[in-house]
């Protein structure tokens, strides 16, 4: 029970996978784009670069999802919502590192204001000058928001559905209300043009692999602490909180403050992987707050499989693999095929990838011991 | 009012669901350490009088005092749990998806809040505290199994164990031999018996057979209140109780 917790995350082999596996990618995609010469088969254009960066930034939204939906039962509909949180702050961040070099060249205002008429910088701009404080931000709205929502929800013991219904409702308004452009956040265009970030040009080889290195291994770090927090006592709380709320509470467990502190997490967990990903997009508008994109992270998780981490990770990649290929290849397919893989994975697949392979294995080394057992 | 002999006094208590009168103007009185069967027909109330005790329920009116006059009607089920009485449902509920042995840690006596969990003792429990439980229990064999696996009266049982690892000071039972073999009941009633020896308890349960092996007090509730209190012997000989609940 004493063993380190170094050593308890590692010994978990599906964690000891997706290590592997992430250090194979985190080295080799730069590796093939920066070594290799461009002519050759091997090379990995810059394009793809970032469109694999944008696939991790998505893996790493699905298992702050996983956190609180897998292990807590708790599907929120809206977590796309902390997700654009985040990705407005670094693009809030991004515009002002423009300065004068937009269309109307204004030394301070981005150039949606000045097309409005605005004067001067609204309260909610000040700041996002300085890349701490855009940071800070990144985690802090989200999270602050998550915890203000959770609070009342929580509290008032909304669960099951209607919790899922309220989630989608918050990423609802917020899309409307970041569609006005009198919100001063772009309105519908949102914000885009980004020129560089810390002193680098966005657009530059080098700054992309950055991303997306960075990227990766925001990904790993939010499986570590996942995993960390799920294996604690803390997260057998958290399961059986999913498994029977109410038995809960009698032995004790205030369960809204477990819930109200995991979903706080995940939710600035996703901020996170919302800033991660806006860079390497280039773009961030209200788009990113439509239901239907919280919904098709919910799709994710539950492909890769729920409760386990790394499936989450591996369903949001695979997912959005599928999405770019058959985008370009068939676009009007896409959604059919977004369903037809909902209705698969529910009907055939219930515990998702990761979750089947597990159970199969099992049963695999309990028939194992079950042949032992006769001739001992 | 002398409520310092008692650990939980019910009086005049309420409630109503809808315009059903759950529970009437019920008092009772359990003493320190005392075990009490509860009896009734169903609709009696035997369950809702648990809901008001735990927190679950809020009653209309009376009085739930408990351990020198803590008023229970004030507080939720957590705190009301962190007081010290622990609650058994009708339907066993273990944590299925966890181990036998989370299933004990979760329950065991100790702090409580998400950061504690998180970084403090529970994640380190020594193995013998689980095992003084799951020894009591008969499911030390068991206990890396999930208790989805196991059978009904190990459930039961797992589910007494977590009980006994919150060490309360009242338990609540209700119906703990539902559904189970003979063998099991036999063996669930020298289980609560050893209990009942350093804890308060409170069984609800319908099987006459097990109550009289139970060997204590028996109350009798019929239409949210008190029909008929004493030993097994006089309650099941009070024409009332055989009128309304045990039939001739």
């Amino acid at each position: 029970m004493r063993t380190p917790i170094t050593i308890r995350l590692l010994s978990d082999q599906r964690i000891a996978w997706f290590l592997a596996i992430m250090a194979v990618v985190i080295i080799a995609v730069p590796a093939l784009n920066l070594l290799v010469p461009q002519g050759s088969a091997f090379h990995v254009p810059t394009y793809i670069v970032s469109l694999l960066g944008k696939y991790l930034a998505y893996a790493m939204l699905a298992v702050a999802l996983d956190l609180v939906w897998g292990y807590c039962g708790i599907l929120s509909l809206g977590h796309g919502a902390f997700f654009a949180l985040g990705g407005y702050a670094m693009g809030m961040y991004l515009m002002r590192q423009i300065g004068p070099r937009g269309v109307y060249a204004h030394p301070v205002l981005p150039d949606f204001m000045v097309f409005l008429n605005w004067k001067e910088l609204p309260i909610t701009w000040w700041g996002f000058s300085n890349f701490g404080y855009a940071m800070l931000m990144v985690m802090l709205v989200p999270g602050l928001l998550a915890f203000i929502f959770g609070w009342f929800a929580f509290r008032s013991r909304v669960t099951g559905v209607y919790l899922s219904i309220i989630t989608q409702a918050m990423t609802y308004a917020l899309m409307l209300a970041f569609f006005r452009n009198d919100m001063g956040f772009g309105g519908n265009n949102g914000l885009t043009d980004f020129k560089d970030i810390l002193g680098f040009n966005i657009q530059a080889q080098g700054t992309r692999v950055a991303l997306f290195v960075l990227t990766g291994l925001f990904l790993v770090a939010a499986v570590l602490v996942s995993k960390f927090v799920t294996s604690s006592a803390y997260g057998k709380v958290l399961v059986a909180i999913r498994d029977a709320e109410s038995r809960t509470r009698f032995l004790g467990y205030r369960v809204e403050r477990f819930k109200l502190l995991v979903f706080t997490l995940s939710a600035a967990m996703a901020g996170i992987a919302g800033a991660l990903y806006v860079p390497q997009v280039g773009i961030i508008n209200p788009s990113e707050f439509a239901p239907g994109f919280s919904i098709e992270a919910v799709i994710w998780v539950a492909v890769g499989g729920r409760g386990t981490l790394v499936g989450a990770a591996l369903g949001a990649v695979l997912v959005n693999f599928m999405k770019t290929w058959l985008t370009g290849a068939a676009p009007e397919f896409w959604l059919f095929g977004l369903g037809a893989l909902f209705i698969v994975v529910t009907l055939f697949l219930p515990k998702g990838i990761i979750g089947t392979i597990s159970q199969w294995r099992a049963a695999r080394a309990e028939r194992a011991a079950s042949r032992v057992v006769p001739a001992e | 009012m002398d409520v310092t002999h008692s650990l939980l006094y019910l009086d005049g208590v309420s409630v109503s669901f809808d315009g059903f009168r759950a529970i009437n103007n019920l008092s009772l009185d359990l003493g320190r350490g005392e075990m009490r069967a509860i009896i009734g027909p169903n609709g009696a109330g035997k369950t809702t009088m648990m809901d008001i005790i735990t927190g679950k329920t809020r009653p209309d009116s009376g009085d739930v005092l408990y351990d020198g006059g803590t008023d229970l009607t004030k507080l939720d089920e957590a705190a009301i749990a962190e007081l010290g009485i622990g609650r058994k449902f009708q339907k066993p509920t273990v944590f299925e998806s966890q181990t036998v042995e989370d299933n004990i840690i979760l329950a065991l006596k100790g702090p409580r809040s998400a950061f504690a969990s998180m970084f403090g003792w529970r994640n380190r429990v020594p193995h013998r505290e689980i095992n003084r439980v799951l020894d009591v229990i008969g499911l030390a064999a068991h206990r890396h199994r999930q208790a989805a696996d196991l059978s009904h009266g190990q459930k039961q049982w797992l589910e007494i164990g977590m009980l006994l690892a919150q060490d309360p000071k009242l338990l609540l039972v209700d119906e703990p031999v539902a559904g189970m073999t003979d063998a099991e009941t036999e063996t669930t009633a020298q289980l609560l018996k050893a209990i009942a020896e350093d804890h308060a308890v409170i069984v609800v349960e319908h099987d006459m057979a097990f109550v009289r092996a139970l060997n204590c007090k028996v109350t009798c509730l019929h239409e949210g209140s008190v029909l008929a209190e004493g030993s097994i012997d006089a309650v099941s000989n009070n024409e009332r109780v055989i009128e309304v609940y045990l039939g001739r």
